[in-house]
């Protein structure tokens, strides 16, 4: 599993932090954000390259689970 | 084609909007630009003095307001900030000058293309080239660092300043300096134009549409959800133009335009390359202004006062070309763009 902490990141880097991530394990990564729009993009970049997302909303910040 | 909907209907909308605002009194091609009308406002607000582009524009106001409420509504107004704030005023220096040197923000770069001012396709290839620098900066890890939580109050600091603003230019109007010839004089309905912003700023807060981050997810991720917004809104000014007999294809004597080809194309590379930098188009920048991002309500800051510099010291294009200043000042902004990026591949982990 590969912990991407994207919180405070501007868009596209949330998308740019996961695709990074994607190259270290390409099965399962958790990404770590704080606004919609990250959310919105992140799941989007994902499902483009197969992978199934799950959302954990904690107060602010969503939990993204990206797995294969 | 679904999941698309929302950001093609506010390119639909922000085209028939444009179209509108020309035909009730908007300068040609120009229903909505972020740039030129932060420019006029500056001039209104006697920031800068060049006599034809003074007029406090409601639609900017609008635009700002329209995605505060609608951010307030659907729970999404979020102040944050303090991702390089000064870093980023000197970018939006940088992209309102290129815009001027233009004649246009994306967003009036792509109202030109529809009206068939083929200057501005000139501008296109010269976006998506600055775009394109943008991108390969991102690939090797830049980034203005994180932003953090702020008040409530200091996210609400800016639309609270463009809400006064409205105000004071209804109740006290003798205030501000306003255009009697030029670009600045045409106008629709200070209420027309409000809410045009207004409507505008909320769909664009819904669908978080972007022309700058349309180019770039498909540059880095083959990913064009957010090009199919700035598609729909051409096809519509395109055909609107066409319907009401306002359509001209050509180069040569187009509306508040010139014919300066290099200078069409280095003026929204800049605008291009700044604009990735930032995150956005100076339209998405006004919306996260907006939505509470302080850092964009400094970006905003950064063209308003980049507008003003551009008219006091010439550097902005008249239809009769980019001036030598200009070109000096857009050689200087790319210049400060590549030190801007050389300087902040801040990100671990990008392939380098």
């Amino acid at each position: 599993m590969k912990l991407v902490d994207a919180r405070g990141c501007a868009c596209p880097e949330p998308v740019m932090m996961t695709r990074e991530a994607m190259y270290e394990d390409p099965n399962h990564i958790v990404v770590l954000v704080d606004e919609t729009c990250a959310v919105e993009n992140v799941t989007r970049f994902a499902k483009n390259f197969g992978f199934i997302v799950t959302t954990e909303q904690d107060g602010d910040e969503t939990k993204l689970t990206l797995t294969k | 084609m679904k999941k698309h909907l929302s950001v093609i209907l506010t390119g639909v909308v922000i085209g028939v909007i444009a179209l509108a605002l020309v035909a009730f009194g908007n300068p040609a091609n120009m229903g909505i630009c972020v740039a030129c009308f932060l420019r006029d406002t500056a001039g209104a607000l006697k920031l800068q003095t060049a006599a034809p582009v003074q007029y406090v524009r409601p639609e900017i106001i609008g635009l700002i307001l329209g995605a505060f409420l609608l951010s307030l509504f659907k729970k999404e107004f979020k102040p944050r900030g303090g991702s390089s704030p000064m870093t980023r005023f000197v970018l939006g220096m940088v992209v309102v000058m290129g815009a001027l040197v233009f004649l246009g923000c994306p967003l009036r770069m792509l109202l030109r293309l529809g009206g068939g001012d083929l200057n501005a396709l000139v501008g296109l290839v010269g976006f998506a080239g600055g775009v394109g620098l943008g991108a390969l900066a991102l690939k090797n890890g830049f980034s203005l660092k994180r932003t953090y939580e702020q008040s409530t109050l200091e996210g609400a600091v800016a639309p609270s300043l463009f809400a006064a603003l409205l105000m004071a230019v209804l109740v006290v109007p003798t205030l501000f300096a306003f255009s009697t010839d030029g670009p600045g004089a045409k106008h629709a309905a200070v209420w027309m134009s409000l809410a045009g912003g207004l409507i505008i700023g909320g769909m664009a807060q819904r669908s978080r549409f972007c022309m700058a981050g349309g180019i770039r997810d498909g540059l880095l991720f083959k990913d064009f959800h957010l090009a199919w917004g700035s598609i729909a809104l051409f096809v519509v000014v395109l055909a609107g133009n066409l319907i009401l007999g306002k359509f001209k294809l050509g180069f040569a004597d187009q509306p508040i335009a010139h014919m300066d080809g290099l200078w069409n194309f280095f003026g929204m590379a800049l605008v291009g390359w700044g604009s990735v930098l930032l995150g956005g188009c100076p339209l998405r920048q006004t919306i996260m202004a907006g939505e509470g991002n302080t850092d964009s309500a400094i970006t905003i800051l950064g063209m308003l006062i980049g507008a003003a510099v551009c008219h006091n010291f010439g550097l902005a294009s008249s239809a009769a070309g980019a001036t030598f200043g200009g070109k000096i000042a857009v050689g200087i902004g790319a210049l400060v763009l590549l030190a801007i990026t050389l300087l902040n591949l801040n990100r671990k982990g990008a392939k380098a």
